[in-house]
This record gives C-alpha cells, structure tokens and sequence, in this order.
C-alpha cells in the first residue's frame, strides 16, 4: 500500500497522529501525479506551488492543533468548472483558455478554509457537455482501467484522477450525471447532491436549473467527510437551499433493518448490458441479507427523461453562454469588422462542435414559434417526471438502478453520432430533472474488468439515507478495495 | 416540423454564431435527428401540470439591501481582451 492509495480517512488518522506530514504526502501525489499522468491526462493544470504553500500551512494548523477537520491537509483535484483565485480556469473551453478568475467559488473557498490542499484543476467536456470528456478543448483523458477507454464525463479526469492515485479525492459537477457516471466508468464514490445543497457561486453555469457540484471518492465515508465540508446555505446563490447541514458522517452505520428499497421496472431494460444487469441485481440481494427489504415502484416517465433533458439544458445553456462575447474575459478574435461581427466569429472560434450544437439547439427551442412546442413542453413533462418520484417514495426511502446501462465505451465510439452519445445519460438525468440526490458506487467488474457502477436515489435532502444505504453495500462488499493498475 | 437549413442560418444569427456552411449542413442534418427524437413528448397529455423552471422551490429569494464591498475594477478588468481609461473596450460601434 502506498500513500496514494489511502482514503481521505485513512489519511487524517495518520496526518493528526504526525505520522505523516502534509508536505510529504502533497509530495507524493505530486510524484504519482509525474509517473501516470502521461498515461492518464487527468489535469488540464497542476499548481504544485499552490499545493506546496497549502500543504505547508496544513502542517502549522495540525501542529498548533487549532481548527484541524479531516481534510486538513489531505491533497485534493478539482474540475476546471469551478473559479480558482489566480489560477487559470478553462472549463476545457478555448474560450476561456487565458482566463483567471479574480475570485473563488463558493465551494473552493469552503475546502480551502477546511485545510485541503489543491493539487490542480481537472480536464472535463467543455462547458461540462458530454459523457466521455472527448468534447474538452485540450485533450481527452484516458480510464485508469483501460486506456482505451474514456474515463467517463463530464467530470472524467476528476473521476480519472481519483481512481489513478493521482489525488485523495475530487470534486466535479452534475447537470445530467456528470459526477455519477464517470463516477461508474472509473469504479470509485460520485455523489450529486439535492439541488440547492451546494452552492453553485463561482461555478460556470451550464444548466443553472440541473448543475450540482459534488464529491468524488474511494469510499462512501470519504464522500460524507467531502459533502460535510461542501454543503451549506449561501447567500451568493438565490437557488441555495436554507437547511440545516447534518454530520453525514454519523449516519454510516451499516444497519439497513427495515429499509425500503424501491426498484424501478423502467431501469431494466433492453440494452442493458448483462454483466451491468447481474451486479446490480446481485446488489440488491447483497442489502436484502441485511435486513432492507424490496419493492416494486415504477417510474412511468422515465422514457422522455432525455427529450426533456436536451430541450431544459440546451436552452438554460444557450442563455447561459451568451456571456461568452469576447468583451470583459476569454478569448476574443483578432480581426473583426465591428462588435457584432467581433461576437459572432469569437464564439464560433472560441466554443468546440457539442458546444454550438447545444447552443443552436436551445436558441431553437426558445425561439418564437417554437418555444411552446419545446421548452415549455418540456419544463411540463419535467413535472410529471418529478411527480413519479414523489410517488415512489412514497413505497421506498431510497430507488437503486444501474448508474449507466454500460460500463465506459472505447475512445471514439460514440463521437460521430450526438444522440447514441446522449443516451448513455438515460438511468442518471431524471434525478437532475426532479432535483433530488443520487449517489453511484463500485458494485461489481465485467468480464472484461471494467467497473459497474450502482445507483442509489434519495429523497430530496435525504443524502442521509443515500450514503448510509451505500456504505452498508459498500461493508459488506470489498469492490471499493480494488485499485486500476496504471 | 421539419428543420432547414434557412431556420438554422436564422438561430445562429440569433446565437451570435458566424457558423461555415460546412456547420450549417452538419447542424441542420443533427438538429432534425435530435428534434425527431424529442417529438416523442407531443404525445403526452401535460394538462394537469403548470410549467415551472426550478424544482425544489418556486419561491422568489429577498435579500435585505445592503451596501456591500464588490470585487475591486482591477480584479474585475483584468481579465478584459482590451481595456481603456477602467472601461472594456469594444469595437467601433458607430461608422
């Protein structure tokens, strides 16, 4: 066992016994990061320096033994979506390929007062459109499992990062499952929290309706120590939500007697892949020894999730992006015949192919003629959608799927057509659309050993319920044991 | 509702695009393959709900109004492609 593979806890309980200080782990990713990123491509940046002084003030918080919390100085990556003070952020965009924000996002700021230390900023799709991070402007980052593979996306090279070793733990964000199905393609912890649980200030906007920030990680403890130090009321985010933030760490019991289980019809379908099919129903007998119990729910709508899903996000996103003009950051063309001429041909440089596709498709959808047919159809069927789970819940406290009908697909596969691409969303967007919790986690390998990923669906603020259900899987299994040889 | 070629030279003026011809012809043959997927939502009676755009609250958020200190002009300017006098600076506007 080496110092990267520990988790976050394992690592505290060495760093507050100073067995271990934090520059000499910080040290260490830092190295692990030299030998495999090559290999991997995790990081569009690395901020050693950054990681160096951070790591430094860590080790003067845990010697003086003053406001010491588990991830002080425990070594971190995070998705290039989220505003890093002085630091390049590029949401994988050449549009924003020299922009340095002049302040932190909210969550930033919340890790960083917590003591964690920032390795640097991860590779993801552009503007977090897409399931591969083929759609980054830089380069697409490989699956420590198989680097023939995509690492999963959005959030793939935070994913990527985490299951290489190549940090303690990450974070990414989830508009459609970007956090959970990388998560799944790379057998580690991704947790996309209820809408609202997270502040979303300072993280570039996609879809402002569906994005959630949340952790990825090596076990489900590490992601409720991550969710403890992310959660909160801000005032800087009028969609923030006002609630109490519970100790997510207290709930990790194991006992699951008397759960209820719901498990939806509408996930088991043709297309599923067979191996994805067994683990997760081996899953469920696995939580049924521990005393849950099973049943029935069904989820009518959840065919018209991904209709829904591209006419909601393209149009939150046409609106969105406007601001990417070349006036007051990012790129700007250099010849222009005057302004309107200068945003037209800034963005069409400026933003990659999936970009503009979901750019034109939301401006079509709001246009007028079109914007009653569309949009506003479709932010009905989103009710009905949202309604299915009011109604399952009302037979279950949590709902188990796969988290994505495959496990990760071959670089290439699946660039040249947008809709085959799309549909590898199918089991993980409607939980953005009813803006509940979800969490995904290792539940088995294929034959061809790639990770499976199981998810596990809460009621809105229930993430309680969601981690306890996952840690009382996870206990009684040893997947999140296993490590993708690099 | 068939999408051309005309509508998608339309919505990218909108959308401040200066798209190729070459991404014309691609986005009107993807665009029309997307929107007759979507078609499928026609089908569905939706008379029972009202439309919202947020799902966990619908609720307008108050705050109190308050002075309070923002990010400094050259925090704000620093990042601008061109700049004047603490301004943006855009192209010529008027001919």
């Amino acid at each position: 066992m080496e110092l990267y593979n520990l988790t976050i806890h394992e690592l505290h309980e060495r760093l507050k016994k100073k067995e271990l200080s934090s520059l000499e782990l910080t040290d260490a990713f830092l190295k692990r990061i030299n030998a495999v990123e090559g290999k991997i491509k995790a990081y569009i940046t690395i901020t050693k320096e950054d990681a160096v002084k951070q790591a430094k003030e860590a080790d003067k918080r845990i010697a003086a033994g003053m406001d010491v919390t588990p991830l002080t100085g425990v070594p971190i990556s995070v998705k290039d979506i989220f505003c890093t003070k002085g630091i390049l952020t590029t949401c994988a965009s050449k549009i924003l390929n020299n922009f340095i924000p002049p302040y932190d996002a909210a969550v930033i700021k919340k890790l960083k007062d917590a003591g964690a230390v920032i390795l640097g900023k991860n590779n993801m799709d552009e503007f977090a459109m897409g399931s591969s991070t083929e759609n980054s402007a830089y380069f697409t980052t490989k699956n420590p499992w198989d680097l023939e593979r995509v690492p999963g996306g959005s959030s793939g090279g935070s994913a990527a990062s985490v299951a290489a070793d190549e940090c303690a733990a990450s974070i990414g964000t989830d508009t459609g499952g970007s956090i959970r199905q990388p998560a799944s393609c790379c057998g580690i912890v991704g947790l996309k929290p209820t809408y609202g649980r997270v502040s979303r200030y300072g993280m570039i906007a996609f879809a402002s309706s569906l994005d959630q920030a949340g952790p990825l990680t090596k076990d489900v403890k590490d992601c409720a120590i991550m969710l403890n130090a992310m959660a909160g009321y801000d005032s800087q985010d009028s969609t923030s939500i006002d609630a109490p933030v519970p100790d997510y760490t207290k709930v990790l019991t194991k006992d699951v007697k008397g759960l209820k289980i719901g498990i939806p019809k509408e996930y088991f379908i043709k297309g599923l892949d067979s191996d994805v099919e067994k683990a997760v129903k081996q899953a469920i007998e696995v939580l049924k020894k521990q005393g849950a119990s099973v049943v029935d729910v069904s989820l009518p709508h959840t065919d018209y999730a991904i209709a829904v899903y591209y006419l909601v996000a393209t149009a939150e996103a046409s609106s969105n992006l406007a601001r990417y003009d070349g006036v007051k950051f990012g790129y700007r063309v250099k010849e222009s015949k005057n302004l309107i001429d200068m945003y037209c041909k800034t963005r069409d440089e400026g933003f990659g192919p999936e970009v503009k596709r979901r750019i034109m498709l939301g401006t079509y959808s709001l246009s007028a003629g079109y914007y009653e047919a569309y949009y506003k159809k479709a932010s009905y069927v989103r009710i009905l959608i949202k309604r299915d789970f009011e109604e399952a819940f009302k037979k279950c406290d949590v709902i188990l799927t796969p988290t994505s009908p495959t496990p990760a697909f071959k670089i290439g596969e699946k660039t040249s057509d947008p809709l085959t691409m799309y549909l590898s969303d199918i089991f993980t967007i409607s939980c953005n659309l009813a803006g509940i919790p979800g969490i995904s986690l290792p539940c088995g390998f294929t034959k061809n050993n790639l990770p499976i990923g199981l998810q596990i669906l809460g009621k809105p603020l229930d993430e309680e319920t969601v981690l306890k259900t996952a840690y009382a899987y996870e206990q009684a299994t040893e997947w999140h044991k296993k490590r993708a040889v690099v | 509702m068939a999408i051309t070629k005309k509508d998608v030279e339309h919505v990218a003026v909108l959308a401040r695009l200066a798209l190729s011809e070459q991404e014309i012809k691609l986005y009107t043959e993807q665009m029309a393959n997307i929107l007759s997927y979507v078609e499928k939502l026609r089908a569905l009676d939706t008379r029972v709900v009202e439309s919202t755009a947020y799902t966990t609250s619908t609720n307008t958020v108050f705050r109190k109004d308050e002075m309070k200190p923002s990010l400094p002009q050259e925090g704000i300017l620093s990042n601008a492609p061109e700049k004047a006098k603490g301004c943006f600076k855009v192209p010529r506007i008027i001919e």
